[in-house]
């Protein structure tokens, strides 16, 4: 089956040259229809590799390269379950994606359709490939598509802010990360991530090690928008138009930390695997991220712009799942990104249509306007409690498996800030639904900041095309935690992520796979306390959303105390994330530093 | 072994970094991060450099004649590659910026921020 990884690739990007070069002479509907017959049967693929990557791994080296006693020269896509069923969400997304732009984006030039596909096809590749350099290329590829797409309807001055700090941060990003491959090849001669980590189990590794982790994590963690690297995130996204911010929020940001979860289990788990320090730094960076975005969310009037942040903050739940650096904790932000990149899919989708029908994404703005749009409201409202995690629903089952790797590991003080985090962004998406929807709340409230004009847009959409799409992601979003036996896929699929020497042995001496366990086919149990955050998340959420639309009847006593200890925090907040494109790179510099440093601190010595 | 390139390599990084955080124009701007880019071709080429090594043209040579690593200029030359679309790219958007709002200033492109 070692022919279908390339074919991930292959098909979405012949597919695009071939439709951006006949666009003079290919008739609309037979372009778009190639285009998502394209992506569909990349995702079809996708879940056949998925099954058959259950039982090998499935190994593909390039123009038949395959190594000699054990030394790799070639390129391979080395392909488990983790990798495959990562393509097959991003195929899912994408195509959604593409039908829904159907109508969305009709006046669009017609280059859209092939940049979503090469966008898909370098995510793919991304995902698949076990070379370190190929990582580097594809990372670059989807983002020249991805700065592209953002920056599609340059009407306006937003658009252009946002495409070029999305560019410059990420392109700064995959520069860092060049470096450091240059620094890994320097130290081990290969470019292959299986022998690298096979080279650097041998020996101490030293400060020449450090530095490249550093920048090659760091590179992954400025696409993955963790704080302080996320700053671009929230200025791509809300310029961005709807269907590109669903493939950007949904699978491109997250896919960001599966590459450094990749990197760090199949390379840096062999020198620095003995302590817990690499992944204590992760944890810190995924709960600050968690609590800080969804406190940036919560302030937000924008609606693309609140869900860019509450991408970034379930960015940081997952990326404190990776950090515990156990199987539960990965296999749980396996489960998330499932369930979070439908979801964040679903809720942009939404986004669209309200833009659609009103010209604004503006909360204020659209007070009570959503009023009698009953399929809308009921999509919103059902995605934002599959992200807040209510017990069972949407992305519960993947926080409860982190919080299960967190009290596996004794750090059982990192559930609290997570449930926060994430209560945080739901309640601040529930009080625009509140607002929206069933026209509560204040008709203006001085918290939220100043509005952003907003872009026309056509308005001939099909709207319930756009309305089916939307439910179709978040309906299959919900389903994440209660699909009889994914929890005990995505734990096998972590496990044996996370098996360097495993991995090794079967991509370089194509070691046969031991037997694969019976997994039961039953809903994943969580433990209690889980079941109590979750539901405890969901009431804060709540609270949290009556307290924003009610602000003014809050008893005087409770707002002046909130006053004095927020007012402050709160500016600085909105200061740090001021749009110019220096400061980012600025922060992008300290973050990095900050990281080496502890780096250093922690494993030197 | 000479430390040299590899302390040029942090320079010309470094400095580009500090010359994207500062700039006052796109089009400066996008220089600085080809600048920043063209350390990792500094570290790269010295990487892979070797000693009285030929150039990595093996037809016609003997068997063990030392020859500098062909790997890293595959590398660089990719990187070129690859980071040319980005510039253009970039290039293309500070044209934008400049017709919507007259200037290139990434300080005064600011829609939205907060």
């Amino acid at each position: 089956m070692s022919w279908i990884p390339p074919l991930l690739v292959a098909i979405p990007l012949l597919t695009s040259a071939v439709t951006a070069g006949l666009d003079h002479v290919t008739p609309r509907p037979v372009q778009h229809a190639v285009v998502i017959a394209a992506s569909a049967a990349t995702t079809s693929l996708a879940f056949v590799l998925l099954r058959h990557a259950e039982s090998h791994e499935v190994v593909h080296w390039f123009g038949g390269w395959a190594p000699r006693r054990g030394l790799a020269l070639g390129i391979d896509f080395a392909v488990g379950p983790l990798a495959a069923g990562m393509c097959a969400v991003i195929g899912l997304v994408v195509t959604l994606a593409l039908i829904y732009s159907l109508t969305f984006m009709r006046a669009s030039p017609r280059l859209f359709d092939a940049l979503m596909l090469v966008a898909l096809g370098a995510m793919c590749g991304f995902a698949m490939s076990g070379d370190l350099f190929n990582l580097f290329v594809w990372l670059e590829l989807m983002g020249a598509a991805a700065y592209a797409l953002t920056g599609f309807q340059v009407e306006r001055l937003g658009p252009v802010q946002g495409a070029v700090n999305f560019a410059i941060t990420n392109s700064l990003g995959g520069y860092l990360f060049a470096i450091g491959i240059a620094l890994i090849y320097a130290r081990t001669g290969s470019l292959n991530l299986a022998q690298i980590g096979n080279t650097l189990s041998h020996g101490p590794a030293g400060g020449l090690v450090i530095v490249a982790m550093t920048l090659l994590l760091c590179g992954f963690l400025i696409k993955g928008a963790v704080v302080p690297f996320h700053l671009w995130a929230a200025d791509a996204y809300a310029v961005a138009p709807a269907p590109v911010c669903a493939v950007l929020g949904g699978v491109m940001t997250d896919i960001g930390l599966i590459g450094g979860a990749r990197l760090y289990w199949t390379v840096f788990d062999a020198p620095f695997g003995q302590g817990h320090a690499v992944g204590d730094v992760l944890l810190w960076l995924g709960m600050v991220t968690a609590v800080l975005a969804g406190t940036m969310a919560f302030l937000q009037r924008h609606l693309k712009r609140m869900l860019a942040y509450s991408v970034v903050c379930h960015i940081g739940i997952m990326l404190a799942g990776i950090g515990l650096l156990n199987s539960a904790g990965l296999a749980g932000a396996e489960l998330m990104f499932l369930g979070h990149a439908l979801l964040t899919a679903g809720l942009f989708f939404v986004a669209g249509i309200l833009h659609a029908d009103h010209g604004v994404v503006d909360e204020l703005h659209l007070r009570g306007r959503g009023r009698g749009c009953w399929a809308t409201a009921a999509v919103w409202f059902a995605a934002t409690f599959g992200l807040v995690g209510t017990p069972y629903v949407g992305i519960y089952l993947g926080h409860g498996s982190i919080d299960d790797g967190a009290s596996e590991l004794g750090r059982g003080w990192v559930l609290p800030l997570l449930w926060l985090g994430s209560a945080l962004a739901g309640g601040a998406l529930l009080r625009a639904g509140a607002r929206i929807f069933l026209g509560w709340g204040d008709s203006d409230d001085s918290l939220l900041g100043k509005a952003m004009e907003e872009d026309p847009l056509e308005r001939d959409v099909q709207r319930p095309l756009l309305v089916a799409v939307a439910v179709t992601a978040v309906v299959l979003g919900l389903a994440v935690s209660v699909v009889p036996g994914l929890g005990q896929r995505a734990e096998y699929a972590a496990v044996r992520f996370e098996d360097r020497s495993g991995y090794a042995a079967r991509v370089l001496r194509d070691h046969p796979f031991a037997a694969t366990p019976r997994l039961p086919v039953a809903i994943r149990h969580t433990s209690l306390e889980s079941l109590l955050y979750g539901a405890s998340a969901t009431i804060l959420a709540l609270g949290l959303a009556l307290a924003g639309l009610y602000r003014r009847r809050l008893p005087r006593a409770v707002s002046v105390v909130a006053r004095r200890a927020l007012a402050a925090p709160i500016h600085l907040l909105r200061e740090v994330h001021s749009g110019v494109v220096g400061d980012y790179v600025t922060w992008v510099a300290v973050g990095t530093a900050f990281v080496g440093g502890t780096f250093a601190l922690l494993l030197h010595g | 072994m000479s430390y040299l390139p590899y302390a040029v390599a942090a320079w010309i990084c470094l400095v580009g970094i500090a010359g994207i955080a500062t700039s006052k124009n796109l089009i400066h701007l996008a220089i600085c991060l080809t600048v920043t880019q063209s350390s990792s071709y500094v570290l790269l080429l010295s990487v892979g450099y070797v000693r009285h090594g030929k150039a990595p043209i093996f037809l016609g040579t003997k068997l063990g004649t030392t020859a500098v690593d062909p790997v890293v200029q595959a590398l660089t030359l990719t990187d070129i590659v690859v980071s040319v679309a980005v510039i253009a790219l970039i290039l293309a958007l500070a044209l934008d910026a400049h017709r919507l709002s007259g200037t290139v200033d990434p300080d005064h492109i600011v829609d939205i921020s907060g």
